[in-house]
């Protein structure tokens, strides 16, 4: 394993959370959007600034409204698909679309 | 519930469309959650390891008395267990296991990997330590004495690896990156 070789952002708005040196996820969910978020950038579908204005915006957009509590996640999410919508990668429609197809399963699905 | 579970549906569905419209792969993302868990963790014992192999007093002090060498590092959570470092030379490599649970130097480390719990690498490398290290991809020359470390509640291990033979001109931090997980754990060589 070449440990060089892998890009490890520890710092700024747009680096996972830690504890302890660890990167904390407080649910499976929230490693897949960083993960997402990092491997379509790594496939050079965007950079990594751009990312991060979108998720500093979403973070200010939140900090205006300030309803209910802070949830990082939350935020990197909706930067992320933001970010997707204004490269043309993905519609608005098309996610609202699968995510209720989604949220309409069964209760007992197993997720 | 259904409200919390919001985000975790949201992303599911993400992905699954960006997987289909052939953006993503899966592995793609589980690969980037490995490299963070295996990086993250164990950079805070890399620097260790860096700051020893240029600095001649740091190193003596973290071989007599680990704990107190890395309090200047200020890790976040510290070590609160004894941490004890030992070296590889060209006369010794050292191991380190935790043949009754999966006692590791999370301070310095991070989590400890699957492996690292596993029951056959738990007993097996007290037992048969050269293959199980063989299988690890370490080849040592017979006459290189292997030590093997138990970890325990108590007393927590790290592994001092030997530097990478074309490290002269390296700095610290460029040094860091050079350090894996696995040779701190004494299953690797640099």
């Amino acid at each position: 394993m070449s440990a060089a070789s892998v890009d490890v952002e520890l710092q700024g708005i747009a680096a996972p959370p830690m504890a302890n040196g660890e990167v904390v996820f407080e649910a499976p969910w929230q490693g897949r959007v960083f993960g997402m978020a990092r491997a379509l950038c790594e496939a050079g579908h965007y950079s990594w600034d751009e990312f991060r204005e979108c998720l500093i915006d979403a973070i200010g957009d939140w900090d205006r409204e300030a309803e209910g509590d802070y949830r990082y996640f939350d935020h990197f999410l909706l930067a992320l698909e933001t970010l997707l919508e204004r490269k043309n990668l993905l519609s608005a429609g098309e996610l609202s679309e699968r995510f209720g197809a989604y949220q309409a399963r069964p209760h007992d699905h197993d997720h | 519930m259904s409200e919390t579970n919001e985000p975790a549906i949201r992303a599911e569905a993400l992905e699954s469309i960006l997987i289909d419209r052939g953006l993503l792969v899966a592995e793609a993302v589980d690969q980037v959650i490995v490299q963070y868990n295996e990086r993250v963790g164990p950079m805070n014992g890399a620097r260790v390891v860096a700051r020893a192999w240029r600095d001649p007093e740091f190193k003596r002090r973290l071989l007599a008395d680990g704990t107190s060498a890395i309090e200047e590092f200020a890790f976040e959570g510290g070590q609160t267990e004894k941490l004890v470092v030992v070296e590889n030379t060209p006369d010794v490599h050292n191991v380190v296991v935790c043949t009754l649970c999966s006692c590791y130097p999370w301070a310095v480390l991070g989590l400890p990997p699957r492996w690292y719990k596993d029951p056959a690498y738990r007993s097996r490398v007290v037992r048969e330590p050269r293959a199980v290290l063989r299988e690890f991809g370490v080849e040592l020359p017979d006459e290189r004495e292997v030590r093997v470390w138990d970890s325990s509640a108590e007393v927590r291990y790290l592994v001092l690896p030997e530097p990478p033979a074309d490290s002269e001109n390296l700095d610290e931090t460029e040094l860091a990156e050079r350090i894996s997980r696995d040779s701190m754990i004494g299953v690797e060589l640099l």
